[in-house]
């Protein structure tokens, strides 16, 4: 079991990938550490979200999943 | 998928409606654009489309709606998005479309690049897009 992150949109060009797994638990600064500094710098932006568990953190730095738990990364949508 | 069915069977199920308004989006020819995808994040993606929904259908008290948004690679001509509401009245109808789509294209968890000449561009909504979202605050 790891926490699988999943890089949506534009995000996963500056990934490089689309999902990585890592071990938990995992907590913001450690999200910051595996994502490299790119993403890194996205997801400081107000602009980014984060959800874990299928819900948007409404406060992003607060973020703690564990084993099992699927956090992703959410940069502005553009739909229609 | 199949614009007119939907519509047909939107409307089927709808027979006390006093009227029924859409709106068909599709990806637009001629500006160089080779092919759109669409990509979503379905656990999100789909909640939030069925409260948008029923935000809507309280808010203008519909008797109906459909929202429909496509996923994948689609090229100009081919429909991404559908959306169509039945309402008493014409006015809460054409409202509920416009509503719902100001959200779609910027409020709803899809994002959209644009295959050109030179590769893949990532889209972002235009400051046109938020004005129009804001519109419904």
């Amino acid at each position: 079991m790891s926490v699988r992150i999943l890089f949506l949109g534009p995000l996963q060009d500056l990934a490089g990938k689309q999902a990585a797994e890592v071990a938990g638990p995992l907590d913001w600064n450690g999200l910051l550490a595996v994502v490299g500094n790119e993403v890194a710098e996205q997801l400081r932006q107000e602009r980014v979200n984060v959800a874990c568990k299928g819900r948007v953190l409404a406060e992003k730095t607060a973020l703690l999943a564990e084993d099992g738990d699927e956090v992703a990364l959410l940069p502005p949508v553009s739909g229609g | 998928m199949s614009v007119g069915e939907a519509l047909a069977a939107f409307d089927a199920a709808n027979p006390d409606a006093g009227g029924t308004a859409s709106f068909l989006g599709k990806v637009r020819g001629g500006d160089g654009v080779k092919a759109l995808e669409l990509s979503h994040y379905e656990p999100l993606t789909l909640t939030g489309m069925e409260a948008l929904a029923e935000q809507a259908a309280a808010r203008f008290g519909l008797a109906g709606l459909l929202a429909w948004h496509r996923v994948g690679v689609m090229t100009p001509g081919e429909a991404i998005v559908l959306v169509a509401a039945a309402a008493p009245h014409r006015r809460a109808a054409f409202d509920a479309v416009d509503m719902v789509m100001d959200h779609l294209k910027s409020a709803a968890w899809f994002w959209k690049r644009e295959r050109r000449e030179d590769g893949w561009h990532w889209i972002e909504p235009r400051a046109q897009d938020r004005a129009d979202l804001a519109r419904w605050k």
